[in-house]
């Protein structure tokens, strides 16, 4: 490839109490891929992705993401050093995240949810925030909704409303940890479609997923993880028909 | 809009007195022209009560003997309303000048404090039922049950003799009421008491002779030598001239005892006038009618202990819920030292009595060149005491909000703080709502106790007028009415309040 990883991770490590979540993982993602993770429940493919954002801290190795790096640094060599905390918000303010339970705030309207961090974190001005909001509501079709509660809204309608909450920060990559698990399966697909829209349009997309029809449709590369470790990347038409590892095949069995 | 904006005044110069540890607002600063003195109007009559005729008076012998005084010594008197157990403390920590509220004089006290020469001597007196025989003396004592008032010279009289099992009252018509109800033996009060609350009622009677004597004097500071010698040559001059002995002789309290001491033998002559008043008034209140008009005259009273008790429990509130959200704040998201500091304080404050917090900020913090009024000090007291309940209240909430909320809020890119303060704290607030609705009702009855610092609210507004007019049912049931109907508009908003929020909670 001629242009930088957007993503570029190495030598990734993850401890939890004493077992070893993470055993090393190395990775590139380059702009605009959408790159999906899958592995069964317990491989370290959410631990992974929460990494990215810092909200698991890493134990060893680097994480580069969207021209910020993560590093645990044992030796603090110069002040302009900064600890894994401030380095991993520096990184969210660039780097989007949507959670399984879609986690919308239910003390805020629709709009307020997608107004907040714009306005408590660049410091916009409301009526800004609230035209870049509606756009983006209008974007994953929701427009309608602005004034309901998240109590009041589908579980489908709830998680496409999180997605709008991350884009309004302008993130350049977005990341999805299991984000179509908890809903109906009549609702998977409205949240896919924006997903897949968004890739139309050139974002950075990383997901965990058990949506193996999703993988295959929409997927640039497809990880499979297992035990902390990558054990195979390929282009989804690849692992799908004949992946490379026998333990990928194992896996995607069920699937195929 | 004109209490509104009181209660705003309040708040200002409570939030200025708190910046500032050092101008606490001053009082008493004609100091040169008045005298203050204190007494519990709730220790009733003879020594100083409300007048039965109109409640919003003070009357007594003791009153008049202080305002004799003060016109000899050319001060203006000025009352000061204080709980019996907190007139020293209170005259130590300069609150008022002078104490008279039939305080004997004893060794132990003369320690704490100077006396003056005794304007009253009298004795105890032993009190049974009417159809009771048997007990005349205190030797008859033994074996039984005898009721008398907490810290009096009569207390310390029962308890030096082997074998009487003594309990003590803060109020002499409750062990007069246990005498009637066959709790008690007999009951042995200073004279004055047993004139007053044993002697008219046919169901009792007083027995025996005098036992021993007592003097009561005026009390003063250590430090107020030159005013002692002022008080103590007025109530010569006033014992000379019969003022003195008129007083007495107007409240039939007169006797064999003063005779000799202030060495007038003469015939008694005047007619006991206060006492027949006093008794005129306080009777004949049988009619229904005749009740309510007795209840209707309590109101301005009891309107004013109300609002004194609404006053205190809304600033103290106010107090506790930010000094508690503080608190919580400190105790969940604070570094180590913080968290530790906020942690000890939250449980020092839950584990000891708020009464023994109030005597120390109003009586302890004197020593240590704090001295503040009493409202502040009632509001400190209370608002620094619920705030730790508060505080708890809080951090449940706090922790009833989900991980994944933090994390949301997080990944989005608010700092921790900014993620407490927007989204955290917004839904934590909600969910206390209710716990804090109920601390309130709590705090307004728990307010009660700051009459121990002389703040007189609804229910000292209660003991005075029920120990005046020993109807303790009538007057209960009207104080339990007030307290019900000032708590009702809160938690009635507490509940419209709850019931707004709770659209935004389904399902989450």
């Amino acid at each position: 490839m001629e242009s930088e990883p957007i993503v570029s991770i190495r030598g990734l490590h993850r401890y939890l109490q004493k077992q070893h979540i993470l055993r090393g993982i190395d990775l590139d993602v380059f702009a605009g891929q959408l790159v999906v993770f899958i592995g069964r429940s317990g491989c370290g493919k959410s631990t992974f992705l929460r990494c990215l954002n810092g909200l698991d801290e890493l134990d060893e190795g680097q994480i580069k993401i969207a021209g910020q790096t993560l590093e645990k640094s044992a030796r603090k060599t110069t002040a302009s050093e900064f600890s894994l905390q401030q380095q991993s918000q520096k990184v969210r303010e660039s780097v989007g995240m949507v959670f399984q339970q879609f986690q919308l705030f239910p003390h805020l309207t629709l709009l307020q949810n997608i107004m907040k961090a714009p306005m408590v974190v660049k410091r916009l001005p409301e009526n800004e925030a609230r035209d870049q909001s509606r756009k983006l509501l209008d974007k994953v079709g929701l427009l309608a909704f602005e004034d309901r509660f998240p109590s009041q809204l589908s579980g489908g309608q709830q998680q496409r409303g999180a997605i709008a909450r991350a884009l309004a920060m302008s993130p350049q990559v977005m990341l999805y940890d299991e984000p179509t698990s908890a809903l109906d399966p009549g609702l998977v697909d409205e949240v896919l479609q924006v997903m897949k829209d968004l890739d139309r349009e050139g974002m950075t997309q990383l997901v965990v997923t058990h949506e193996m029809r999703f993988a295959r449709d929409a997927a640039d590369l497809v990880v499979y993880l297992e035990q902390g470790q990558i054990v195979e990347i390929s282009p989804p038409e690849e692992i799908f028909s004949q992946p490379k590892d026998e333990r990928t095949r194992q896996y995607l069995r069920r699937f195929l | 809009m004109r209490r509104a904006s009181f209660l705003l005044t309040r708040i200002l110069v409570l939030s200025i007195g708190l910046s500032s540890s050092v101008s606490w607002p001053v009082y008493g600063a004609e100091k040169e022209k008045t005298i203050r003195w204190a007494a519990d109007s709730e220790s009733g009559a003879p020594y100083a009560f409300q007048d039965p005729k109109d409640p919003t008076l003070l009357k007594g012998f003791e009153v008049d003997i202080i305002e004799a005084v003060a016109k000899k010594i050319g001060r203006k008197p000025v009352f000061v309303q204080n709980s019996w157990d907190g007139l020293i403390p209170g005259l130590n920590r300069d609150t008022y000048d002078v104490v008279i509220n039939g305080i004997e004089i004893t060794d132990d006290r003369k320690a704490e404090i100077l006396f003056s020469t005794p304007y009253c001597l009298t004795h105890e007196q032993i009190i049974v039922r009417a159809n009771q025989e048997g007990i005349t003396t205190m030797a008859d004592f033994k074996g039984r049950i005898v009721g008398t008032l907490k810290t009096s010279l009569a207390q310390r009289m029962l308890e030096a003799e082997p074998g009487i099992e003594v309990r003590t009252y803060e109020e002499e018509t409750n062990a007069l009421e246990d005498l009637r109800n066959q709790r008690l033996d007999a009951v042995f009060f200073d004279a004055p008491i047993a004139l007053y609350y044993a002697k008219p009622d046919t169901t009792l009677k007083l027995v025996g002779a005098p036992v021993g004597e007592l003097s009561y004097g005026i009390g003063l500071r250590k430090k107020d030598r030159a005013l002692l010698n002022e008080v103590n040559r007025a109530l010569l001059e006033l014992r000379q001239d019969g003022t003195l002995r008129a007083i007495y002789e107007r409240w039939g309290l007169w006797n064999p005892i003063m005779a000799k001491a202030f060495q007038d033998l003469s015939p008694s002559t005047g007619q006991p006038t206060a006492y027949d008043d006093f008794m005129g008034a306080r009777g004949g209140h049988d009619t229904v009618t005749e009740k309510l008009k007795l209840y209707w005259s309590f109101m301005p009273l009891l309107m004013k202990g109300a609002w004194t008790t609404l006053e205190i429990s809304v600033l103290s509130m106010i107090l506790a819920v930010s000094f508690g959200l503080f608190l919580a704040l400190c105790r969940m998201y604070g570094p180590w030292i913080v968290r530790g500091s906020a942690t000890l304080w939250i449980e020092l404050i839950r584990g000891t009595p708020l009464l023994i917090q109030l005597f120390f900020i109003f009586y302890a913090l004197p020593h240590l060149g704090i001295k503040l009024t009493p409202f502040f000090a009632a509001v400190l007291g209370l608002g620094l005491n619920y705030a730790a309940y508060e505080a708890e209240n809080y951090r449940a909430g706090l922790q009833s909000v989900p991980r994944g909320q933090t994390e949301a809020g997080l990944a989005l890119g608010l700092d921790p703080l900014q993620t407490v303060r927007h989204i955290v704290l917004p839904q934590a607030v909600r969910n206390v709502i209710p716990p804090i609705t109920n601390d309130f009702i709590s705090l307004l009855k728990d307010s009660s106790l700051v009459s121990v610092i002389t703040m007189v609210e609804l229910t000292k507004v209660y003991g005075q007028l029920a120990s005046t007019y020993y109807d303790y049912l009538g007057t209960g049931v009207l104080v339990a009415m007030i307290y019900f109907l000032l708590g009702l508009p809160f938690v009635r908003l507490a509940k419209t309040v709850e019931a707004k929020f709770s659209i935004h909670h389904k399902g989450r």
